[in-house]
């Protein structure tokens, strides 16, 4: 139990041995490990990529169909608006109608009144010559008392 | 279990044999055991230890080579666990720039650790294998050498000087080891501090690797003893049983220990190197 020569050799031993391992061992071990962290890494922040995207695309797609619905809504209404407004003025026309016809109605039987009137006063008046003509036997001058029997024809009315 | 090459020896005998190196005296090429003096290489220590630190550096590389960032293998998985481990403790400890600290103490971890772990392989079993093939000494645990420990607390110590010479510039480290931490009036009290400071940085070091696993291998060899003297006689039968749980305890709990040392041994290089290149 000496120190001895060994101790030289073993000195060279352990620095070649080191040499070896800094020069040969390690750094291809390194590089494997940064490459390994490097790819986990990446695939972490893809698959986060992935989700993030996914949820935008689901967001979108939540978004257009609550927009398809409002419009779908608002087709829907209009339509129902446009048909009440489409009924609304048919029944005004009708009515509008009707009641013309009603007042052309009405104006043909007031006119056909008059011109009735108007007949009857013409024979009333030709047969109050014709019966005036009777008591007096005698021929009048029509066109002399005509004034007489227009006045009389007024009377009557 | 009693040893194999020696069955008729003392207990004492047995427990120095397994203390001793298989050792190459270097002035006059002999191989042998307890051969004093300098110029003497430990050669089951040097043996072991580079076997190891290669199978190491062969297992590491295999997978360095083939590497892929995609789903890695079981082995991959392991050597990444490692990796992962010691970048995450340099990165907490160690602020500089430097690309040798990581690789530096990845390889004590695991080299330390493998060093370690002869200690769990049974104390007869290699010098055995050795005595049949015609080597007569053979210590299997390399971290129980202290050559080895101080071998590599050495290297850090170096290192450690290197890298605060380079992080402070040569005059600027001088000029700490003087006026730190009592200023310059105190400059030959400051120096002395820091030597004793810087030495005790690498001789702790050494020493507490050493120190555990040599302890922990003797342990081993005594509980070894247990049973090398009992012969047939009565008393061998319970000896034996206690031997087995005494030995398989000591064991698992020596797993631990093993792991610890090693784990200290590359945290302390880390802190130690981190803190040379610090400002006060």
């Amino acid at each position: 139990m000496s120190i001895n020569a060994t101790l030289l050799a073993q000195m060279i031993v352990f620095a070649v041995f080191v040499w070896f391992t800094m020069k040969f061992v390690w750094p291809p071990i390194m590089q494997a490990m940064r490459d390994r962290q490097k790819r986990i890494s990446e695939g972490l922040a893809a698959a986060e990529r992935g989700v993030r995207e996914l949820n935008e695309a689901t967001a979108k797609a939540e978004d257009m169909v609550a927009k398809a619905r409002t419009q779908a809504q608002e087709i829907l209404t209009n339509a129902q608006r446009q048909a009440d407004e489409t009924l609304e003025r048919a029944r005004e026309d009708a009515r509008a109608e009707g009641e013309r016809i009603v007042t052309a109605a009405r104006e043909e039987v007031d006119q056909a009144v008059v011109s009735a009137k108007e007949d009857l006063r013409r024979e009333v008046g030709s047969l109050a010559v014709v019966g005036a003509e009777r008591i007096l036997k005698r021929e009048i001058d029509a066109k002399a008392h005509n004034d007489i029997i227009d006045d009389l024809v007024a009377e009557i009315r | 279990m009693a040893s194999a090459e020696e069955g008729g020896n003392t207990a004492n005998q047995y427990i120095q044999h397994h203390l001793s190196n298989l050792q190459l005296d270097l002035s006059t090429m002999e191989v042998g055991g307890n051969i004093s003096g300098f110029w003497v290489l430990n050669l089951d220590s040097l043996f072991f230890s580079v076997v190891l630190g290669v199978f190491f550096l062969v297992v590491f590389r295999m997978v360095a080579k083939k590497v892929t960032a995609s789903e890695p293998g079981k082995l991959q998985t392991f050597v990444e666990m490692v990796h992962d481990f010691t970048d995450t403790q340099v990165r907490d400890i160690y602020h500089g720039n430097s690309t040798l600290i990581a690789p530096l103490a990845m390889t004590i971890f695991v080299w330390v650790f493998l060093m370690n772990f002869m200690d769990l392989i049974p104390v007869d079993a290699l010098p055995a294998a050795a005595h049949a093939a015609g080597i007569d000494y053979l210590k299997v645990v390399p971290t129980t050498d202290l050559n080895i420990t101080f071998g590599l607390s050495l290297s850090v110590f170096f290192l450690m000087i290197v890298y605060g010479i380079k992080a402070k510039g040569g005059l600027g480290f001088l000029k700490e080891t003087l006026t730190h931490p009592f200023g310059k009036w105190l400059a030959p009290f400051n120096f002395v501090l820091f030597v004793v400071e810087t030495v005790a940085k690498p001789v702790s070091l050494s020493l507490r690797l050493f120190g555990n696993l040599y302890a922990g291998e003797l342990i081993f060899i005594l509980i070894a003893v247990f049973t090398l003297g009992a012969g047939a006689s009565l008393l061998a039968v319970p000896m034996f049983i206690l031997q087995i749980l005494l030995g398989l305890g000591w064991a698992i709990f020596h797993i631990l220990v093993i792991t610890l040392q090693a784990y200290i041994f590359g945290m302390l290089t880390i802190v130690y190197l981190s803190m040379v290149q610090d400002d006060h």
